[in-house]
């Protein structure tokens, strides 16, 4: 519960990884029918996760004739395109039909700037709580990390009347310092452990050839903080890319991200239900993060691991 | 030059951390404060400082709605952080078995984490559609009797948010374990096999015991993640049918922003504050007695 806690789950997910390097692993060799249990179990494990996708990608080729029939989980006879179109150009939320591009380009325009501006203001943080400590700052840091298990409800309604006395309320910027300031705990918690594993000599050297605060993290830390940089960036962009709850709150209805788009074309209770053109348009909301994710592999598990904290 | 590097309170980092001051102060300190202090007022659309006492807490838990919410988060974070756990600590087990393309299924299990709570609620929505899913489906293949559709009745739409949020999760429950699992000593292992001990006798006696690390990081990941449901129940069920999966989270927001009784919505909120406050006074209160048992030991 504590920052120690957290701690310990980088070394953790260092743990060596032992598929097909050792000859003998930890546990006595299994009987064959064993073999075939754990099999079993596991391709029956892997059958629960991905046919829900299955079913959603075959169903968003199909006509809507085609799916009334209700062969769910048959291939599309005559596989169309038409759908992810529809979903991408001409989907309806209420009255506008327009498709999920414009969320699309929201989403960009808020996980952009909010992933850059939090990683800046995290790696300072990390790098001052580690290396310039002054008088209360561990007490700042407590309270950042205590921000972290805070249910969001507590903070929200503050922050929408901060944000609107200063005129950021439903716009671009007020989303974007959202992002920053619920990002802060857990990308500083990340980036302070990273520093605090760094030799203290390096630090003090370039103290005693006069370097400065912000030199020393500008010519030393900086460069060397790239491996943590990844783990913060796919973090972050799978975190702000399907944040739901912020966008819809703090960006106001011309920058709604595209989760938000997503859910009002799906969850509108006007008109026939286009259930191919909703699932398109699921797949395109999910494409983003699923291809970091699929790209970036075991970082992908090292980030979540340190940062699902964030929840 | 030598003065200063000793010097506690050195300018800029105090302005190189001015955003974490803000944010530590302004918004988890000031802004939770402000949330607390409007939950004791009659505010409805805006915040006024009109006093009245507890009578919010009051209205609070004579809300059928917010009782309904209170049972459902027990219910929904008992059964997933359960169900969770186990199936994700199987997972591990069998992942841990030097199985092949073990890559492959790791990748299988964690890939519903990356996808966001609302693209998981929409695919289990559909899934679980009585006239598109599964039960539709199976009524194809010739089980004409098949009956399936748990979103449909209130007494079973729970069950199904836990199967979700089952989807998505347990992939890293899973991870996390498994790390567990191969930080384990492989002299262990060989220890409890001469001394004839079953394997899964090894895994509830010895090993589990010795994960206690991996368990509580899962855990608190679980819990964090349940107090916060919002996103899976607005894209799943809407928090119906009725009310049946409302939530405290989905209750406090609608209050905030549909029905505009800010003092209500901020006591929900506070009431959600409590057993966080609670839990983090206790560890704390663990991790101080646990550094001052050792202070003394030395």
């Amino acid at each position: 519960m504590t920052a120690g806690q957290i701690t310990a789950i980088q070394p953790l997910q260092e743990a060596p990884h032992q598929a097909g390097v050792a000859p003998f692993g930890p546990k006595p060799r299994r009987i064959s029918a064993g073999r075939i249990g754990i099999y079993a179990f596991l391709v029956v494990a892997a059958l629960f996760f991905l046919i829900p996708v299955y079913i959603m990608i075959v169903t968003s080729l199909k006509g809507m004739p085609e799916i009334r029939l209700g062969h769910l989980f048959n291939l599309p006879g005559e596989p169309t395109f038409q759908p992810w179109a529809d979903a991408w150009l001409h989907a309806c939320t209420g009255r506008d039909c327009n498709g999920l591009s414009p969320g699309f380009y929201n989403s960009v325009k808020i996980t952009l700037p909010s992933v850059i501006i939090s990683i800046i203001c995290a790696s300072i943080n990390g790098y001052a709580l580690t290396f310039w400590p002054y008088k209360g700052a561990n007490l700042l840091f407590g309270l950042l990390v205590f921000g972290a298990f805070v249910p969001y409800q507590v903070v929200i309604y503050p922050l929408i009347i901060g944000l609107s006395s200063v005129g950021l309320f439903a716009s671009l910027p007020g989303i974007i310092i959202v992002h920053t300031i619920f990002g802060m705990p857990i990308l500083t918690l990340l980036f302070r452990n990273f520093y605090a594993a760094i030799p203290v000599e390096l630090f003090k050297a370039a103290r005693v050839d006069g370097a400065g605060f912000w030199r020393i993290f500008f010519y030393i830390m900086l460069p060397m903080s790239v491996p943590i940089t990844v783990v913060a960036v796919i973090l972050q962009v799978t975190g702000i890319w399907n944040d739901f709850l912020f966008g819809i709150v703090f960006a106001g209805r011309s920058n709604w991200p595209m989760t938000v788009q997503l859910n009002n074309i799906v969850n509108t209770t006007t008109g026939v239900r286009e259930y191919n053109v909703n699932m398109a348009a699921t797949i395109l909301t999910a494409a983003v993060p699923l291809l970091i994710y699929f790209i970036s592999g075991r970082w992908f598990v090292r980030g979540i691991a340190a940062g699902a904290v964030k929840g | 030059m030598r003065k200063s590097w000793r010097h506690r309170f050195h300018l800029p980092a105090v302005i190189g951390t001015i955003p974490m001051i803000l944010v530590a102060l302004g918004v988890f300190v000031i802004g939770i404060g402000f949330s607390v202090l409007w939950s004791f007022t009659s505010s409805k659309l805006f915040p006024t400082y009109d006093f009245v006492g507890l009578a919010q807490y009051r209205r609070l838990w004579a809300d059928n709605r917010w009782l309904v919410s209170v049972n459902n988060i027990w219910f929904f974070g008992l059964m997933s952080i359960t169900c969770n756990m186990v199936f994700g600590y199987l997972l591990a087990v069998f992942m841990d078995q030097r199985i092949r393309q073990e890559d492959l299924f790791r990748s299988i299990f964690l890939y519903p984490f990356a996808m966001s709570l609302i693209v998981t609620g929409l695919v289990w929505q559909w899934a679980l559609d009585p006239n598109l899913g599964l039960q539709e489906a199976l009524r194809n293949w010739g089980w004409s009797s098949f009956s399936f559709a748990p979103l449909v009745s209130a007494e079973t739409a729970l069950y199904a948010l836990v199967v979700a949020g089952i989807w998505q999760g347990s992939g890293v429950t899973m991870a996390i374990l498994l790390a567990g699992l191969r930080g384990i000593d492989e002299d262990i292992w060989k220890a409890a096999r001469v001394d004839g001990i079953p394997t899964w006798r090894t895994h509830v006696s010895i090993v589990a015991p010795m994960m206690k690390g991996a368990f509580a990081t899962a855990f608190v990941l679980q819990c964090v993640g349940v107090v916060r449901v919002y996103d899976l129940v607005i894209a799943m069920t809407g928090g119906g049918p009725g009310i049946a999966t409302s939530m405290p989270a989905v209750y406090v927001i609608q209050l905030i922003t549909v029905r505009q009784n800010v003092g209500q919505g901020m006591a929900g909120a506070t009431m959600m504050l409590l057993p966080v406050l609670i839990v983090l006074a206790f560890s704390g209160i663990l991790l101080w007695r646990r550094t001052r048992r050792q202070e003394a030991g030395v």
